[in-house]
């Protein structure tokens, strides 16, 4: 075996056993930090699989977009919203938990078959390498042009709805409800200090 | 990624070619080319670490004598000749202090955050071309490498803003994803604009673009508006003085820093200097036109009647492209000190302010006209 090779397995062990207790940890661990951290390092093993495939282009779009974006508004997230309070005992946790272990193992075993009988072994079109970037270019501009604005579309959309739903002071009535909205909660006035008292008091350059 | 570089250099384009001779030379002495190349693979990554760490010595040195300039003192004098061991000296400083961490902090998170900040930015070095051919690696994604490996940053500085335990530890971690967040927006929509003139994300590719007519084709006179934009937003990524919000002394003690001592502390600002310099190198490479000479080296040895090709002409060129290389580099990094200990803090409000409804708009415009005058002038805009 050549050195490339070996190398090339171990890298592929290696981020594949992140991956899997990565994603694990993701599900399994109760705090819910750590599971947002441990996603980071999932994502950043995926894309090393990428790497091992040949596909830097899209290895660096999945640490741009899911690393660099995703995983950060989620950690911004937890931490705006990280109220440090137990949560109250749910009734029948034991059985809930019993049955969506059941569920995923029934999903594990189901995938599980479907790798063992596929024949992988397709002869696909030969890999294009460094040629991938123009080749995706090309590709995002053409036949996949209405997918890719349907999900900027989509994109939109949803970043319109958190605006509307985050900042409900820009508008008089609450948008679900159709209440006259409470701005003064959500922001203040804010009451010049300086400028109140200097009207009271005789500024300095008015004195003889 | 390795792969790729070797096959890249495999090509072997004109010019210096480190690699290649190496391995000749160990083939020559009864090595296979497997064991040859597996000798060579460290030899570049542990030059450009130890390059980088000296650039940040470098660049420590200047910032305090600068500073001391422009505030009218002398600066450190007594550590070597213009005290040019100081910088060595603050680093063992360092490293002898005691690694303290606290009490009521996550202590695998609080040593992991520094650790995912400096190791993006080190990893970024990958891309950064000297020479033709004196790069770690010819990644085809090239510059792309860099604003995805950037985007592991704030992951890092949030880590070690949370498990500080700390409320202004907290927020400058938030800050500082924050501010990373939103200037990389405009950061790569101006590299995006030079891309479409050289028609490739690789570096080398960037460069070779440039050094038709000496000093009159870098980018810098067809992109003037991408390279203020990427000048502005590199600043903010890294953090430096109109924008080092995260830091603010006055407001959150040492922002994401503060429970940090002792290496840990130290991986933080050998993390933000070793970006200074990786920033000011990319600036040079993108819009300085690269290791190229402002007069082109071919015309200076047409004149001297010599052949390009003779390796004694081939070493001069590339330590000439070296040295340019650094040099454009540090009057960048001079220029980002000045900024420092001149420009007041801009508020946080001003800072998004300045991102989104100014430098976004900015940008976007810019990379349309780009594409409009690639369009309308191919020869001067890459077509």
């Amino acid at each position: 075996m050549s050195i490339a090779s070996s190398t090339q397995q171990i890298c592929f062990l290696v981020l594949s056993a992140t991956t899997v207790v990565g994603s694990l940890g993701v599900v399994l661990l109760p705090n819910i930090v750590y599971s947002a951290f441990l996603l980071g390092g999932v994502f950043l093993s995926v894309a090393g699989l990428y790497l091992l495939l040949n596909a830097s282009f899209v290895a660096a779009a999945q640490i741009l977009v899911y690393v660099g974006a995703v995983n950060v508004l989620i950690l911004f997230a937890i931490m705006l919203v990280n109220k440090q309070e137990t949560l109250a005992a749910i009734p029948g946790l034991l059985v809930r938990r019993l049955l969506s272990g059941a569920v995923c193992v029934g999903l594990f075993a189901l995938l599980l078959r479907v790798a063992l009988t596929t024949t992988w072994a397709l002869p696909g079109p030969p890999p294009v390498g460094e040629e991938a970037t123009i080749r995706i270019g090309e590709h995002l501009f053409t036949d996949y042009l209405l997918p890719f604005e349907l999900a900027s579309v989509l994109l939109l959309m949803a970043m319109i709805g958190a605006i509307v739903l985050a900042r409900r002071d820009v508008f008089s009535t609450d948008v679900i409800t159709g209440e006259p909205a409470d701005q003064g909660l959500i922001e203040k006035d804010r009451t010049p200090l300086l400028i109140e008292k200097s009207a009271n008091e005789p500024t300095l350059l008015s004195k003889p | 990624m390795l792969s790729t570089g070797l096959l890249g250099a495999a090509v072997a384009p004109p010019g210096l070619d480190l690699q290649s001779s190496f391995i000749d030379l160990a083939q020559a002495l009864g090595l296979t080319p497997g064991a040859a190349r597996l000798l060579w693979l460290p030899l570049p990554m542990v030059l450009v670490l130890v390059g980088a760490v000296v650039g940040v010595l470098v660049s420590v040195w200047l910032e305090r004598k600068i500073s001391a300039a422009v505030q009218q003192r002398i600066g450190p004098e007594y550590a070597g000749a213009l005290g040019v061991l100081q910088p060595l000296a603050d680093g063992l400083k360092l490293v002898f202090k005691e690694d303290i961490i606290p009490a009521r902090a996550d202590g695998v998170l609080f040593s992991l955050g520094p650790v995912l900040v400096v190791v993006p930015v080190i990893l970024s070095w990958l891309v950064v071309p000297f020479g033709q051919n004196l790069l770690i690696s010819n990644v085809g994604v090239g510059i792309f490498l860099w604003i995805a490996l950037s985007s592991i940053q704030p992951i890092g500085l949030l880590m070690s803003g949370y498990s500080s335990n700390n409320k202004y530890s907290l927020l400058g971690g938030l800050r500082a994803a924050a501010q990373s967040i939103s200037y990389e927006i405009p950061l790569a929509l101006a590299v995006l604009a030079v891309v479409m003139m050289s028609n490739s994300l690789s570096t080398v590719d960037i460069v070779a673009q440039q050094t038709g007519a000496g000093i009159l084709s870098w980018n810098i006179w067809r992109q003037p508006v991408g390279f203020v934009i990427f000048w502005i937003c590199a600043l903010a990524e890294c953090e430096r003085l109109p924008f080092d919000l995260p830091e603010a002394e006055e407001e959150l003690v040492a922002g994401y820093q503060t429970e940090y001592s002792g290496m840990k502390f130290a991986l933080f600002y050998l993390g933000s200097y070793i970006n200074l310099v990786l920033s000011a190198l990319l600036v040079s490479v993108l819009y300085l036109g690269g290791w190229s000479f402002p007069v082109p080296v071919e015309w200076i040895t047409g004149w001297l009647g010599v052949s390009p090709d003779s390796s004694l002409v081939q070493v001069i060129t590339g330590s000439v492209g070296i040295v340019s290389t650094i040099l454009k580099a540090y009057l960048l990094v001079f220029f980002a000190i000045l900024l420092r200990w001149t420009t007041p803090r801009v508020r946080i409000d001003q800072l998004l302010d300045l991102g989104w409804k100014f430098l976004l708009p900015i940008a976007l415009v810019n990379l349309l006209v780009t594409a409009g005058l690639k369009l309308a002038f191919p020869v001067a805009f890459g077509g």
